[in-house]
């Protein structure tokens, strides 16, 4: 076995790894109460899943072709800056369009700031 | 900082021509990289600048480089962990924070790191005071572990960016 292989093997077992996660996320985005929550898995999980391949695509193509892609990189790099702006912003146009949290949603400090004249007096106390 | 790196990005292109080899190679050019380095942080050490040195930044830069991923790592699996449980009891909530970080690179650096932080998700961020409200995946587990780790976030920030 030559070191080809096992970087072979290593970018493969990445890209495995990756693509369990994402099947991971899709199950929690499916299982989580509401949006907010949901949000969580299709932030983290899923860019942590696509980050992962996309490492092991690089590293077996470095040792399958000994081809440094640059476009692979920048891809990671891409994705790092945009996932979480795209999980913050499905969450403030959620919050703002209304959509309910779960019941077991314990403390909201965003709602006397955003709308406050929809807070019932005993909330406002509730909430310092 | 962008004057030191220009001058050491000069000193590097001058070495390339003085190298005067016949094709120009990579390799020529790290090392005027190399000796400019060395260049500035003489000038650098008798106060020509007035700042920092240019790659304890970059040094800096490369440690919260590494924080992100970390976070993102240990993040991960938090949340595939809560996805897995068959129990899914969850207490989320929103909860306020309030920076001592002053620029917009700073706020949305920190953004970032916190979307990527175990258990949570900035939701808004209120633009004049520099207050995040942060929803939490379960705010009695992750509350205290955020607010610590929000400390340490924002001194990893400003060590690059200060």
């Amino acid at each position: 076995m030559n070191l080809n292989v096992i970087g072979e093997f290593g970018g493969a077992f990445l890209i495995f790894i990756g693509s369990i996660m994402s099947v991971i996320s899709a199950i929690g985005i499916i299982r989580f109460p509401d949006v907010y929550t949901r949000a969580h898995a299709a932030t983290k999980t899923a860019a942590l899943a696509a980050l992962l391949t996309l490492v092991g695509t690089l590293i077996y193509f470095v040792f399958h072709d000994s081809f440094f892609s640059v476009r692979l990189l920048l891809a990671i790099v891409f994705l790092f800056i945009t996932a979480p702006v795209s999980g913050h912003l499905i969450l403030r146009s959620a919050y703002r369009s209304k959509v309910k949290m779960t019941e077991t949603t314990v403390e909201d400090e965003l709602k006397p700031v955003l709308f406050p004249d929809e807070v019932i007096p005993d909330e406002v106390n509730k909430t310092p | 900082m962008p004057a030191q790196f220009l001058l050491n990005l000069c000193i590097a292109v001058l070495w390339v021509f003085l190298a005067d080899e016949e094709h120009i190679s990579a390799s020529v050019f790290v090392t005027g990289f190399l000796v400019g380095i060395v260049v500035v942080f003489i000038m650098h050490r008798y106060r020509f600048f007035g700042e920092k040195f240019y790659i304890l930044r970059v040094y800096a830069a490369i440690k919260l480089i590494l924080l992100y991923i970390y976070e993102l790592i240990v993040s991960g699996i938090i949340v595939m962990k809560h996805i897995l449980s068959p129990k899914g009891e969850l207490n989320p909530g929103i909860f306020k924070y309030k920076t001592n970080l002053k620029s917009d690179w700073e706020v949305s650096l920190l953004a970032m790191l916190l979307t990527f932080s175990p258990g949570s998700v900035v939701m808004e961020i209120d633009p004049e005071t520099n207050e995040f409200y942060v929803h939490a995946m379960d705010i009695k587990k992750y509350k205290e572990n955020l607010l610590q780790f929000l400390v340490k976030f924002e001194k990893a920030i400003t060590e690059v960016t200060r």
